[in-house]
This record gives structure tokens, C-alpha cells and sequence, in this order.
């Protein structure tokens, strides 16, 4: 099309010049792309934000000692200010979470891409869709009203005393459930990218529907899955509501399923809505466990949009 | 066709070759890996069950704790002293006036960046680069910490707005444009290249083309971005309690920028929270109240979608 136009262009006398300026044109392409500079403005006030009273902090405290103590206590004297049992304590609830929320998630993601019928897939994926609008209160007091008093009837006497009222199993539990949708929606789409080609061409050979989904629409997939699952990984470690009404507010260095826990993001919400001054190292202490949990997640999704660079198999 | 997805496809063929060869060397299927394959499906299925009859048991539990107290009381009342005579009325005013902020935001930013990457922007460009990863980045970054910059630049800081309902829609809004721009950009991007093509060969401006066909064609999309991330601002909950949404207010606010406020979702943490039984049926009564709305805006969303999704 382009060459067309040029060859017809042979007559000089048609200017293709736009007759006038067009100065609205332009102004129009800097005000969308003022749009776009908001989100880098965003980043850059996010990170100000987290590192001046972080910096403020780490004058009286050490970062080695903050990032390796075994000790946080920052409002009872005498204060410690060792941040790994809050950090234990999100990867405690976070590996519950995912040890649930992954092998439902990616099952339910095979069914639907690989196994449900046509009528049962487009049933059933906006039913996850519309679920994934859940808030995460109504989460919260699930784990907290069902999830625990269960847990606490079924737990099997042989495993030691069962869930504290506020434990970190059952939040773990109601984490887990919050990112199947998040899992299964994303993994499912990656699955269903994946030509029908291959799928005929190992049937075609005799392999049987359960080797075609695990030996060859999973590895296929791969990149996808691995991308929801990191996703699924941020928002398990971000999440607050939850952890805060069913998992308590005890920093603990445990990964027990029935005790109380503080997680990082608990203990930003708890700090920050109690009576607090200003200028005052505890509520300096928010912004520097803000900054670890910011740095955290970065890092996961700067190896996941890496990951999926790298092994993302293009198909036309 | 290039390299490397080639080989790749290779190897994927020659591993179902592989497991394949290995049951035709049987002969039959043998009955260990038919019943291998039942066990696969049924726990396929177990899965998928699992996933909506937890999500299922969660909105049943809430209906069973909270149905004694679904009443007209729920939108006429504050909080009160003692639980039979509180409600939500100031959260609910408190979340519209905050919500209707972060649509009056949201919209014009949102698509504005969404239609600079897609239409404007020269990818061979490092800044261009730059906003695009810097976006996909944001969409990660957990909703507390946004919390953090509202009280460090809105509530304090440069802005120094005070514990607003104005701060809360600033918070909420820097936290769900990420997801409002990769929706609307993936909408935008749906619509097929022939369409500018043929605005541009018939004369239109660029920004013609933009707004009389572009945005026309991928505006079902674009809604459909928007409802959701707008669902999730309304159930946020964790950013509002540090910019001010977790104070005791009594009194609906009207003022975005003078009055304190809260909202439905930290109300309902904030009854839940206090230590008699009432209080916490108030709040699951709080909670179906939010899941009726959030559930039908979803739902109409995920409608809008797929009854207008055009395939060119």
C-alpha cells in the first residue's frame, strides 16, 4: 500500500504536505503522553516516598541487623528491630497459600483448557472471572469465621495441639483461595494458546489425553504458567486484609500452620493506624518494611517478565 | 520461520512421539494406564470443584452469619453505640464519594496512556520502553505500599490534603491504573490495523482516526477494563486504612477535600474487628451487601465482554 501511494506521488505538483500546521494533533500526542509519563512519576514518587524515612531509619539501626535479627518488637522496650520474623511469617502464610492455590489452580486450568466441554468452559470461566471480584474482607472473615473453627474440628490429635484462634494455616488457606481464579485464568490461556497441531500430532501417535496435557500442552505452556504463578506469588506475599483478621498480630518465627502470625503487610496496617508521631523511629519502621516488601515483589516480577522473555514459544 | 520456536516445536513433537511409541510398544493401553488416566480426570475435576465450592461456601457462609441483620437499617444507620443501631450509611456515602474520584480520574488517564503506547508511541524508543515496563511493574506492587505513598505524598508531604476522601481517591486511583491502561491497551490493540489504514487513506488525522474509529471499535473492551478495576478499587481495603479511611467517623461526609471519612470495606473490618458477636454479624450483614454489588458489576463486565468482544 505504501508503494502504491509513492508511485502515484509522481506528479510533483501535489504537495502531500499537510495543508496546515496541525498544532491540535501535537499538543493531543503530549497530553496522552503526559498520561503515560504519570506511571513513571508513580514509580519515582513510590520510591521516595519508601526511601527517605527508610534512610532516616537505617541511621539508628543497621540494615544488617534490621534484615537478619530474630527479634521485632519496635513498640515494647526495650524496641528490637530484627524484621525476619515478619518475614517468616509472610512466607509462612504464603506457602500455604500456595501449596494450596497451585495444584487446584493448574488442575482446574487443565480441565478447562483440555477436558471440559465446549458448553462447560464458557460456563464456568466467567463464573471464576466474577469471583476474582471478591474483596479481600470477605476472605478475611471466611478464614476467620469458617476456615479456623474447621480446621479446628478436623485437626488430627497425632499432629500436636490444634489452631490457635488466629493462625496463619487458615489464612493461608483463604490466600490460597483468593488466587486460584488468578492461577487457573491465567494458565488456562496459555494452555489454550497452545496450537491444536501439537495436540493432533500426539494423538495422532497414540498418546493417550492424559500424556498429551502433561508431556506436551505443559511444557508448551510453560511460560505462561510459570508468569501466573509468580503473579499469584505477588499477590500472596502483598495481601493484608486476610492476614490481619485471621491470622493475629504476633510476630512469630515459625512456619507452623497453627499459630499466630505478623506478616510484613499486617504489620504496616496495624502500625500505621495506631497513634503514632510522626518522626518517630516506629513510624519510620513502616516505610522501611514497605521498602523490603516493594523490593521484594520487584525483583519476582522483573525474573518473571525475564522467564517469560526467554522461553516464550511464539505461534502463529 | 525462525530458529528457536523450531527447535522447541521439535522437541515437544519428539516428546509426544516418545510417549506415545512407549504405549504402542504395549500394544493395547494396558489397564494400569487407563486407570491412570480416570485418576488424572478425577482429580482434574476434584480441582475445579474444589476452587467453586470454596468460593461458593465463602459467599454462603457470609449470607448464613449475616442474614439476620439484611434490612433497610443497614443504609439509614451510622455507627452507633450499640450494634442493633448501626449500619453503613457514612461508609456508603464515604465509598461513592471516593469512588466517584477515582472514575473521574481513572477514565481520562487510563485510556490517555493506553492510546499513547498503542497508537503514539515508538517502541524503538527507550522512554517508550521504560513506560511500558515500569506499567507492567506497577500492576505488581502490593496495595499497602500504595498506601504508603498516599500518606507520604498526599496526606502529608507535598499535597498535605489531611485524612480526605480526596487523598483516598488519589491513592486508589495511582493503584488501579495500572490495570485500567493493559486492558484498555489490549482492547485498543484488537482493533485491526486495516481500520486506520483506511481513516488515514481517506484523509483523517491521526487523531481523527483515534477518535472516530479506533476508540468507537474498542470501547466494549475498554469498559470492560474499566468495571473491573473499579470493582476492585470499591473492595480495596489495606491502602484506605493508612490514608485515613480508618478513623471513627459518625457523620456521612459530603466534602471530598475537607471532611475525615471511611469507607464500606474498612467499616466492615472496623465491625468485625470490635469484640461483641453482634458486631461481627453486622459486618458479614456488610459483606453480602458488597458482594451483591461487586458480583453484579463483575458479572456485567464479563457480559459486556463476551456479547460485544468483535472478531475482525
Amino acid at each position: 500500500m505504501i508503494a502504491a501511494s509513492r508511485l502515484s506521488g509522481g506528479s510533483s505538483r501535489i504537495s502531500l504536505e499537510a495543508a496546515s500546521p496541525r498544532y491540535g494533533e501535537k499538543a493531543i500526542v503530549w497530553v496522552l503522553a503526559m498520561c503515560g509519563v504519570l506511571s513513571v512519576l508513580t514509580t519515582t514518587a513510590i520510591v521516595i516516598s519508601l526511601i527517605g524515612p527508610s534512610l532516616n531509619f537505617f541511621r539508628q539501626i543497621p540494615v544488617l541487623d534490621f534484615l537478619f535479627g530474630t527479634f521485632w518488637s519496635p513498640a515494647i522496650q526495650p524496641a528490637s528491630f530484627g524484621v525476619l520474623p515478619i518475614v517468616v511469617g509472610t512466607l509462612n502464610v504464603t506457602l500455604w497459600g500456595l501449596l494450596f492455590a497451585i495444584p487446584i489452580g493448574l488442575g482446574a486450568a487443565v480441565y478447562l483448557s483440555e477436558y471440559a466441554r465446549p458448553g462447560v468452559r464458557k460456563t464456568i470461566k466467567p463464573i471464576l472471572e466474577v469471583l476474582e471480584g471478591v474483596p479481600t474482607v470477605a476472605f478475611g472473615f471466611f478464614a476467620f469465621a469458617f476456615i479456623t473453627p474447621l480446621l479446628q474440628d478436623v485437626w488430627p490429635g497425632f499432629l500436636g495441639s490444634g489452631p490457635n484462634i488466629f493462625n496463619a494455616g487458615a489464612a493461608g488457606l483463604a490466600v490460597g483461595l483468593l488466587i486460584v481464579p488468578t492461577i487457573a485464568s491465567i494458565s488456562q490461556d496459555a494452555m489454550m494458546a497452545v496450537p491444536g497441531g501439537l495436540r493432533e500430532g500426539a494423538f495422532a501417535l497414540g498418546a493417550s489425553k492424559m500424556r498429551v496435557a502433561t508431556r506436551v500442552i505443559f511444557p508448551a505452556a510453560l511460560s505462561g504458567i510459570v508468569a501466573a504463578i509468580v503473579l499469584a506469588f505477588s499477590r500472596a506475599i502483598g495481601e493484608t486484609m486476610v492476614v490481619l483478621m485471621a491470622a493475629g498480630a504476633t510476630p512469630n518465627m515459625t512456619l507452623s500452620p497453627t499459630e499466630p502470625i505478623q506478616t510484613m503487610t499486617a504489620y504496616i496496617a496495624v502500625t500505621a493506624t495506631g497513634d503514632i508521631g510522626t518522626g518517630t523511629i516506629e513510624y519510620d519502621t513502616i516505610f522501611a518494611v514497605g521498602l523490603l516488601l516493594f523490593v521484594i515483589t520487584l525483583v519476582m516480577n522483573m525474573i518473571s517478565i525475564r522467564f517469560v522473555r526467554k522461553y516464550r514459544e511464539v505461534y502463529e | 520461520m525462525s530458529q528457536v520456536p523450531g527447535t522447541q516445536r521439535a522437541r515437544l513433537a519428539a516428546a509426544g512421539a516418545q510417549s506415545a511409541t512407549a504405549e504402542v510398544m504395549l500394544g493395547r493401553r494396558s489397564i494400569g494406564d487407563v486407570l491412570r488416566g480416570r485418576l488424572f480426570h478425577a482429580l482434574l475435576l476434584l480441582a475445579i470443584a474444589l476452587a467453586v465450592i470454596g468460593l461458593g461456601m465463602l459467599i454462603l457462609d457470609a449470607l448464613v452469619e449475616g442474614q439476620s441483620r439484611l434490612g433497610p437499617e443497614l443504609f439509614t444507620e451510622g455507627s452507633a453505640v450499640s450494634p442493633a443501631d448501626s449500619g453503613f450509611k457514612p461508609a456508603i456515602y464515604g465509598t461513592v464519594i471516593v469512588i466517584g474520584g477515582v472514575v473521574l480520574m481513572t477514565v481520562p488517564l487510563g485510556v490517555g496512556a493506553a492510546l499513547y503506547l498503542e497508537e503514539y508511541a515508538n517502541r524503538e524508543r527507550w522512554w517508550n520502553r521504560v513506560i511500558e515496563l515500569n506499567i507492567q511493574n506497577l500492576a505488581a506492587v502490593p496495595s499497602i505500599v500504595y498506601g504508603i505513598l498516599g500518606l507520604a505524598f498526599f496526606v502529608r508531604g507535598p499535597l498535605d490534603l489531611g485524612f480526605v476522601a480526596f487523598a483516598g481517591s488519589l491513592t486508589l486511583t495511582l493503584l488501579v491504573l495500572p490495570t485500567v491502561i493493559i486492558a484498555a491497551r489490549e482492547a485498543i490493540r484488537a482493533v485491526p490495523p486495516s481500520i486506520r489504514e483506511g481513516a488515514l487513506a481517506l484523509g483523517a488525522t491521526q487523531w481523527q482516526t483515534v477518535r472516530r474509529q479506533v476508540l468507537p471499535a474498542s470501547i466494549a473492551g475498554i469498559v470492560t477494563g474499566v468495571i473491573l478495576a473499579i470493582s476492585r478499587a470499591i473492595g480495596e481495603t489495606a491502602p484506605l486504612l493508612l490514608v485515613g479511611a480508618a478513623t471513627l467517623v459518625t457523620r456521612e461526609p459530603t466534602d471530598p477535600f475537607t471532611d475525615s471519612y471511611t469507607v464500606l470495606p474498612v467499616q466492615i473490618f472496623q465491625y468485625f474487628s470490635r469484640a461483641q458477636e453482634d458486631y461481627r454479624i453486622l459486618a458479614a450483614a456488610g459483606i453480602i451487601v458488597m458482594l451483591i454489588v461487586l458480583l453484579l458489576m463483575n458479572s456485567f463486565a464479563i457480559w459486556l465482554r463476551n456479547r460485544y468482544e468483535q472478531r475482525w
